[in-house]
C-alpha cells in the first residue's frame, strides 16, 4: 500500500535544488533576472530640474514589460530615476523614501536631496556593488535645484545633466550636442523627450514610452507616457474573424454531485 | 641562419606563427557621410598605445587611386599593412593601362575579401576601415569590420562613434546636404566623440571626395565649452560633498 507525501508546511523546499543542478551541469541556463535595460536622463533647467524615462523592462532576450515605471517617488520634491536590477531599483528607492518621510516627521522640515544622496550612497557603498541599482536623482529643495547621479558601488556624481543605463551613450550624444545653460520648461521637456527617443530608437535594452517628470519649487508634474513612439500601427485590414458557431440542438445543465468528503490535514490556517 | 621550422606552404599551420591577439597602437573613432557632391569623412590624429595618447598626428585618412578615400581605425601597423596590399592592388591596375580604374565599389569588395580571409585564419587585421569615393557620378560609402562584416549605407561610423555619433547622424543627416552643412554635423559628432571618448585628441582632420578628386583639410582643433555653472560650484548647498 503507497503511503501519500504530505506537503512541507512551510520553511524553504530544497526539492528542486538537485534538478536545478543538474540541469545547468548539462548546459542550461536558469532564468535571468528582470532588468530595467535602460535610458534614464535627467537634466537642470533655469526652475529646476527635468528627469525622464523609457518604458522598457526586459528579462533576457525577451520584452517583460512594454510599460513599466522607472521613475520613482523620493519625497514630494524630490524623483529618482533606477537602471539595473529592476527588483533592486525599487526596494532602494522604496526604503529610502520611508527613511526620508520618518526623517520629515522628526525635523518637520522639507526633505533635502543631499539627505536622499547620503542615504542611498551608504546604502549601496555598504554592499559593494552587489544591489546592482544606478540611479538618477532629481529635486528642488531650500538650497535650489539638485541633479546627481549614484552608481552601483555607491560613488556619486553632480551634474547639469545625466544619462544612465545602456541608452546612455546615445542619450549623452543629443545631450552634449544641444544642452545649454537657462532653459525653459518647454525646451527642457522637448530636448529631454529627444534624449529619450534616442536611447528608444538606437539602443536595444530601451524601448515603448516617454516618461519625463518635471519638480520646480513647490511643485511637480509627473507626465506619465508623455510620449508614444511606438503605437501599435498594423491592424488586419479585414478584421478578426472567429469561426462561424456550431449550432446549439440541446441545453442541458447537471450540478455535479459531492461522492467524497475532503478532510483537511494537519491544522488549519496555520500561519 | 639555420631555420628548424618545417616547409611552408606544403604543410598545414606552423605552430611558431604568431598571431594578432590584440592591437597595441590604435586609432579611435571614424565618421563619414554622403553629401551633396560626394562623400566627407572625419578622423582625428591620434595613436594610443593603451591608455597612453601616444602619437598625436597619424594620419588616419588616405585617398587610394583616383576615386576613393580610405579611413581606418583599430591597429596602426595592420592599418599600414592594407596600404602596402591597396598599393599593390592599385599599381596592378594601372599597368593595365585600359582607360578604367578601380572604383570605390571595387576596392570596398577587395578589402572584405582581405579582412574576411584573414579571420578565417584567426590572423585578423585588427581595423575597423571605411571606404567612401564617387565614380562616374555614383556616391558610395561602406565599411569592413576586423571580421568581415561589410556593408554600405549613407552614413557609418567605427568604433566609439557607433554609439555616440550614430544616433546623431541618424536623426539629423538627409540627402543633399551641402557642404558646409555636412562639415558642421560631422564637427557635431566629432565634438561629442571629444567630449565623452578617452582616447579622442582635439585635432582632427576632415576629408572629402567628389568627382574631381581627394582634399583632405590641414589639421584643426574644435572649440569646447566647459562654462557651466554647476561645474563652477558643484557641492553649493551640501558643503563636504563631492
Amino acid at each position: 500500500m503507497a503511503v501519500t507525501e504530505l506537503p512541507s508546511k512551510g520553511g524553504f523546499s530544497f526539492d528542486l535544488c538537485r534538478r536545478n543542478d543538474m540541469l545547468s551541469k548539462k548546459g542550461t541556463k536558469p532564468p535571468s533576472y528582470r532588468k530595467t535595460g535602460t535610458t534614464i536622463v535627467g537634466l537642470i533647467f533655469q526652475d529646476g530640474v527635468i528627469l525622464g524615462a523609457d518604458t522598457r523592462a526586459t528579462a533576457g532576450f525577451i520584452v517583460c514589460d512594454k510599460n513599466c515605471e522607472k521613475i520613482h517617488y523620493m519625497a514630494p520634491n524630490i524623483y529618482c530615476c533606477g537602471a539595473g536590477t529592476a527588483a533592486d531599483t525599487e526596494a532602494v528607492t522604496d526604503m529610502v523614501s520611508s527613511q526620508l518621510q520618518l526623517h520629515r516627521y522628526h525635523t518637520a522640515r522639507e526633505s533635502r536631496v543631499v539627505t536622499a544622496l547620503t542615504l542611498l550612497k551608504s546604502y549601496l557603498f555598504k554592499y559593494q556593488g552587489h544591489v546592482q541599482a544606478a540611479l538618477v536623482l532629481g529635486g528642488v529643495d531650500v538650497t535650489g535645484p539638485h541633479l546627481h547621479i549614484i552608481y552601483p558601488h555607491g560613488s556619486t556624481d553632480t551634474l547639469p545633466f545625466a544619462t544612465m543605463g545602456s541608452g546612455s551613450l546615445a542619450a549623452m550624444a543629443v545631450f552634449e550636442s544641444k544642452y545649454r545653460e537657462g532653459l525653459t520648461k518647454e525646451e527642457g521637456i522637448s530636448l529631454v523627450s529627444e534624449a529619450i527617443c534616442s536611447g528608444i530608437f538606437n539602443d536595444l535594452g530601451s524601448g515603448s514610452n516617454v516618461d519625463i517628470c518635471v519638480i520646480t519649487k513647490g511643485h511637480k508634474e509627473y507626465l506619465r507616457n508623455h510620449q508614444l513612439p511606438n503605437p501599435r500601427s498594423y491592424v488586419s485590414s479585414k478584421g478578426y474573424s472567429f469561426p462561424k458557431k456550431t449550432e446549439v440542438l440541446l441545453t442541458k445543465i447537471t450540478p455535479l454531485k459531492e461522492k467524497v468528503e475532503v478532510i483537511e490535514v494537519g491544522d488549519a490556517m496555520e500561519e | 641562419m639555420e631555420s628548424n621550422q618545417a616547409p611552408q606552404g606544403l604543410m598545414g599551420s606552423n605552430d611558431n606563427i604568431q598571431r594578432t591577439q590584440y592591437p597595441y597602437v590604435t586609432g579611435t573613432s571614424v565618421v563619414a557621410l554622403k553629401y551633396k557632391d560626394g562623400i566627407l569623412m572625419a578622423a582625428d590624429m591620434g595613436g594610443s598605445y593603451g591608455s597612453t595618447l601616444r602619437y598625436k598626428t597619424v594620419d588616419r585618412l588616405k585617398p587610394v587611386g583616383k576615386h576613393s578615400l580610405l579611413g581606418a581605425s583599430g591597429e596602426i601597423s595592420d592599418f599600414q599593412e592594407i596600404l602596402r596590399y591597396l598599393d599593390e592592388l592599385i599599381l596592378y591596375d594601372n599597368m593595365w593601362d585600359d582607360g578604367n580604374s578601380l572604383g570605390p565599389k571595387e576596392v570596398h569588395n577587395y578589402l572584405t575579401r582581405v579582412m574576411y580571409n584573414r579571420r578565417n585564419k584567426f590572423d585578423p587585421l585588427w581595423n575597423s576601415l571605411v571606404l567612401g569615393g564617387v565614380k562616374k557620378g555614383q556616391k558610395y560609402l561602406g565599411m569592413v569590420s576586423m571580421i568581415g562584416v561589410n556593408f554600405e549605407d549613407n552614413h557609418v561610423a567605427t568604433g566609439f562613434g557607433n554609439h555616440l555619433a550614430r544616433p546623431i547622424l541618424r536623426d539629423e543627416w538627409h540627402e543633399n546636404l551641402s557642404f558646409e552643412d555636412g562639415v558642421k554635423l560631422l564637427e557635431k559628432c566629432m565634438r561629442v566623440l571629444l567630449y565623452r571618448d578617452r582616447s579622442a585628441v582635439n585635432k582632427l582632420q576632415i576629408a572629402k571626395i567628389t568627382e574631381e578628386g581627394v582634399t583632405i583639410s590641414q589639421p584643426y582643433s574644435l572649440k569646447t565649452f566647459w562654462g557651466f555653472s554647476a561645474f563652477e560650484n558643484p557641492t553649493v548647498g551640501a558643503e563636504g560633498s563631492w
